[in-house]
Formats: C-alpha cells, structure tokens, sequence
C-alpha cells in the first residue's frame, strides 16, 4: 500500500480549469488517481464530469491547470498519441468492420504485423470471454458482448489509464447488474486503471476503490464508497450517494456534537453535526431509511432512540430495499423508514399508526449552504 | 363462422391491391408512355435502314457506321471520359463541402451553406450558362481583369476549351453530389471518429476506414447521378464548348434535327443508354457495392 502510494500516480490532475461562455464546467480541479485502482467520478447531468473526461482524453482543451498521465504532461498531446483509451457511452464499435478488425485496429495504427494482431486479438477476445466471435459482424452481438469488444479494444492497447464513459447507461436493468461485477472483475484481472463516470450511485459505490462526487465544476468529496456513504463530508454528497431523508429546518438548540433541528412545520429531530452550526442557523439534517427503525410499539425501541409516531403513508414493496413512508404525526412530515427483512413488517398497513426513531449520532447535519 | 370470415379477410386483401393499384397508375403509365413506349420505337427505328422514298429494311448499319466513322466513336470515348473527370472532381470538390456542412458547421450556419448551394439552381441552367459566357468570353470580365493585372498582354479567349466544359459541368452538377453526401455523412456518428482517434489513428486513416466506408452509399449515389446528367447534358458543354465540345449528346441532336436520319440517331440514344449503364456498373462492382442499397440508403 505504501510503495503503491509513494509510486507515480497513473492520472494527477492540477487546478484543471474549463469554463463554456456562461459557467464553469471544471472549476480548480485537482486530484490523482493510484495506479492499478478503479476510480469513479460520481455526478448529476451537467456537473462537468463529461468535460473533465474529455479534457483527459484530449479531446477538449482546458483552460488552465495540467494533465499528467503516468507522470507525462498532457500539454499540447493529441488523442491519438495519449497513453489513454476511452470507452464511450454508446461504445463507437465501427460497424464497417468486424469484430476481430475493431480490436485489432488500433494495433494496426501502432504498425503491429498483421500475424501478431490477429494472435493478440485472438488472446483478447479470449479474455474477454468471446473467443472465435473476431469474424462476427458488431450487430450480431449482444449489448453485452459489445459491451466487451469495446473494452476488449481499448484494453489491447494496453493503456496507462481506461476512461469510460457512462458505458452502462444504455443497458437494460438486469444486464446492468450483470455488466457492473463482469467490469469490477475485469479491471481486477487486467490491473488497468479505470476512470469511470456515471450519475448511477449504485454504478459508483459497487465498482469503485475511490470516488469522487462531482457537482458544478468541483469535487465535493473524495473517498471510498464507504467513506461517501457513512460520512458524507457535504449535504449534497449526503443526499446524492444512496436514499437519505432530507430534513430541513433550523437549529433551535446544541448539545456537544449532536445539533437539535425544527423543521417549518414544528418537527424537531436531532443529529450529530459535521462542520459547525450555531442555533437559528439554517440547516438539514439527513437520516438514511435503514438506520431508522420502526415498531408498533413504542417501548420496544432502543433507549437511545429519539421516539416519533407516524402513519403509514405507502408501502414501497421491493424484495430486500422495502420500505415504508410515514407522516410524522404533529408535523406531516414525510419519512422513509427500511423495513427489516425478517417479514415482521410484512402486514404492515396503510393507515396504521407505528412508532419510529433512530440514533442521533447515526444522523447527520449540516449547516445549508447557497449550492447545496 | 370460419369460412365469411376468411372471405371478409380475402375481400379485404383484394381491395387494399386495388387501391394500391390505384396509387401506382400514375407512376406506370408515365414510366409506359414517356419511357418505355419511345424506347422500344427508337429501338425499331435504330435496327432498320432506308433503301429508297419510304422503303426501309431491317438492318444492323446504323451500329456499324458508328465503329467504322472514327469521329463517332471518338466523340464518344470523349465524352465518356470527361464525363468521368467531371465526376471525380465534383465529388473532389463537393466532398470537403458536404464535411463542411455536417460537421463542422452548427445549428443556422449548417442550414445557410446548405442554401448557398441551392441558390445557383433558382436559376435556369441555360442562364447560368449564359453568366459563364459573359466572365469568360474574349471581352468578357475575367480576360479584361487578367489584362488589367498585368498578366496577359491582350484578352484571351477563356471559352471553348475542355477546363470550360469541365468548369459548367461541375457547377451545374455539385448540388446532386452534394445532397446524397451530406445526407451519408449527417448519419456518421462523430463518436466513432473520435474512436478512431482515441484509438491511435490520424486524419487519413479515419478517413480512409471510417467516414469513406460509412458514406460509400451516398458517395456511389452521388456519382451515378452526376455521372449521368454530364452524360446526358446538351446545353452547358455547347455553349461553353462551342464547336470544339464534341458531346455525343450533340451528334445525336445533329442526326435527328439536322440531318433528319433518325435512325442514326437511335443507335446513337441507345448506344449512349448502354454506355451510361456500364459505367454505372463498373463502378458498383469496384466499389462492391448494390445498386438497390445505394439507392435505399441515399
């Protein structure tokens, strides 16, 4: 882990700066990326995530601020001689040409002989599970096994460094799930760095070693998946990275590192702070479904729950990620609750009313913020 | 109850054939009458010959005197060729513009070039001809200018050479290149030239592999199209040309107006039908391509 860390790192990105005529896409951004990790770049449409991919490609030219790729400066290096393969959202596989001949073409543009080529297209195809597929025709494939070819020929080149672009984003659901472990397990194999994007958390948090949560030109927050989910360094990675409950409200009170929040309506919850808050403060407060539990009865709680009571608004029924809405009572306020996966809730029903609470210190609040 | 339910579905079958019938008789009968009631006349009269007042038989010499004349076969080996030439340097010259307009050029931009390129063909082409010979004459503007700049001592005549020809031809044909090729390359993904480049490859090999593989159908449409109108064309290359044009199209209007030997004049017309269909051939096969996917996807 230390030589790891002290060796060059594959991508160091320095004050990358790109602005479009009315706002800044990639705003001071710096950031490095370890050799041989998987590395997300976790974002809403329009946070500048795609800028900053293509900026490391090559394919836009920043503003300001440096690339280093294996410790090269990018500056003023083409594509087409950058130690960097893309992988594009809709892949890019040329359809004029075969699937042997899409992975071999790039070995041809580095003057590899065509007996070698075919023999390393052969190896990679094998790799990637689709050996003796090289004369087939790109659209005799499946969405998965294109999902391969376009990997598969980026990866012969033997890149310092994998971009990948939302490359998920037009698969169905089921083969998603597929392609998330068969990419996890594929980059293990390969040891090639990934730089992936998506604005899929769930894409993020399964396939990552780090991430980094992206919105308006900046990183809010760099860290395992772990770290991102448990401790959220801003309100926006808090709401972005997994369900959460948003609660927003002032601070009406303090006590050590725990703030005490009224929402609008009169519905006062506590939480532990991150970053300091003073009382009358505007604030949220964010308490995930599954850290909240619930009970019929309300002295069946743990002790150190603060205790609510609600209605049952709607059950949201989804095998393991069930969960139940309810109303705080005296408030109205709307709150996600994760149903145990025992089935001790399973004839919960609308309208019932049901105790719930959750530990403040499993809780988190922040003081609002202009773009939170 | 299963059989007035199979003759409500043939009824219904045989009415929706009637309506199509309906649909195409228009398309039929101008293919019938203009095409192919003509054809099969000029055929008759280019296989006989006249022997006396009104007197004619069956006969093959109108097609011999075309290989024994040796200006009839030149004429025709000529405007074969230029033909050609004028072709490839349309698609030369209409390929960057087509690139320009699809690729390069955004939103209103995009639609204005577009315009321009249409804007010659509000005008009649036998004006536009007229315009060529008023920069290009002896006296015209473009000899004047050349004398005033001080590079030819007198005004040169800039007509009647075969670049005069091959210059109206282009002009008159670069809008049917154009629309097929901005049609192919308007298709073209601008991810997988990015690809292509990510994956290590430059500007010729991008576009040797990718953009002239994806826009071939459109590239061979566009050919056909200009290949056959500057085969068929009268106008521009006799009045940029002038007796020096040599057209064939230009023979077989002297054998049938001038000279009133129609059935010369036939063989001509169907010589020149078999000229432009083999070279349309030949250049499917070399581009391996169908006509029938050609003319689907342009």
């Amino acid at each position: 882990m230390t030589a790891a860390g002290l060796a060059t790192p594959d991508l160091a990105v320095d004050r990358l700066v790109k602005h479009f005529a009315d706002h800044h896409a990639v705003d001071e951004l710096s950031f490095a990326v370890q050799r041989g990790s998987f590395f997300s770049i976790l974002g809403p449409s329009g946070c500048g995530k795609t800028t900053l991919l293509r900026m490391i490609a090559g394919f836009t030219v920043p503003d300001g601020g440096s690339i280093q790729i294996g410790g090269r400066s990018m500056h003023g290096v083409a594509p087409n001689r950058r130690p960097v393969n893309m992988v594009f959202q809709q892949l890019a596989l040329f359809p004029m040409m075969s699937v042997g001949e899409n992975i071999g073409f790039g070995l041809a543009r580095r003057g590899v002989d065509k007996a070698r080529r075919r023999q390393r297209t052969e190896a990679m195809l094998e790799r990637v599970g689709l050996a003796g597929a090289a004369h087939k025709r790109v659209d005799e494939l499946s969405g998965g096994q294109r999902q391969r070819v376009a990997i598969a020929r980026s990866l012969v080149l033997e890149p310092t460094l994998l971009l990948l672009d939302e490359p998920l984003g037009a698969l169905d659901l089921k083969l998603r799930e597929h392609m998330k472990i068969e990419l996890k397990q594929l980059q293990a194999s390969f040891g090639t760095t990934f730089v992936y994007i998506t604005h899929d958390q769930s894409e993020a948090l399964v396939l990552s070693d780090h991430v980094a949560v992206m919105n308006h030109g900046r990183f809010e927050q760099t860290g395992t998946p772990q770290e991102l989910y448990y401790r959220p360094a801003t309100a926006f990675v808090a709401g972005f990275v997994g369900a959460n409950n948003r609660i927003p409200g002032r601070i009406t009170g303090q006590d050590g590192d725990v703030a005490e929040l009224t929402t609008a309506q009169g519905w006062t919850v506590r939480a532990r702070r991150s970053g300091s808050v003073s009382v009358s403060d505007a604030a949220e407060a964010f308490v995930r479904p599954e850290v909240a539990s619930l009970e019929r009865a309300a002295d069946r709680l743990p002790p150190d729950h603060v205790q609510y009571t609600g209605q049952v608004q709607s059950l949201l029924f989804d095998g393991a990620n069930s969960a139940v809405l309810l109303n705080e009572e005296r408030s109205g306020f709307e709150f996600r609750v994760a149903l145990p996966q025992t089935g001790r809730f399973a004839d919960l029903k609308v309208g019932e009313r049901v105790s719930f609470g959750f530990d403040p210190q499993r809780a988190i609040c922040f003081a609002a913020n202009a773009h939170g | 109850m299963a059989e007035p339910l199979s003759q409500g579905l043939a009824q219904r079958a045989w009415q929706r054939r009637l309506v199509l019938a309906w649909l195409l008789a228009p398309a039929v009968l101008w293919l019938l009458l203009l095409i192919v009631l003509p054809h099969v006349d000029l055929a008759l009269l280019s296989l006989r010959e006249r022997i006396a007042p009104r007197v004619y038989r069956p006969s093959l010499t109108q097609y011999r005197t075309f290989f024994v004349e040796p200006l009839y076969w030149q004429v025709f080996v000529r405007t074969a060729i230029m033909s050609a030439l004028a072709t490839a340097l349309t698609l030369l010259i209409a390929f960057p513009v087509a690139w320009v307009i699809t690729k390069v050029a955004r939103g209103r931009a995009s639609a204005l070039l577009f315009v321009l390129c249409l804007i010659p063909f509000w005008v009649s082409e036998t004006v536009r001809a007229l315009g060529w010979l008023i920069l290009l004459r002896e006296s015209g503007v473009l000899p004047a200018l050349l004398v005033k700049l001080g590079i030819t001592p007198v005004p040169v005549e800039l007509l009647y050479h075969d670049a005069t020809i091959l210059i109206g031809l282009i002009y008159t044909s670069l809008l049917f290149m154009v629309v097929p090729l901005v049609s192919s390359l308007e298709s073209l993904d601008n991810a997988l030239i990015e690809a292509a480049y990510d994956l290590g490859a430059n500007g010729f090999v991008i576009l040797r592999r990718i953009v002239i593989p994806h826009a071939a159908p459109g590239i061979t449409a566009g050919c056909i199209v200009v290949f056959m109108l500057t085969l068929g064309n009268y106008l521009t290359p006799t009045l940029l040309g002038g007796k020096n044009s040599q057209w064939f199209t230009e023979l077989i209007y002297t054998q049938f107006i001038v000279r009133f030997n129609w059935e010369q004049g036939a063989a001509f017309g169907f010589l020149l039908l078999g000229l432009s269909t083999a070279m349309v051939a030949l250049g499917l096969r070399l581009s391996g391509q169908r006509f029938v996917d050609v003319m689907r996807r342009a």
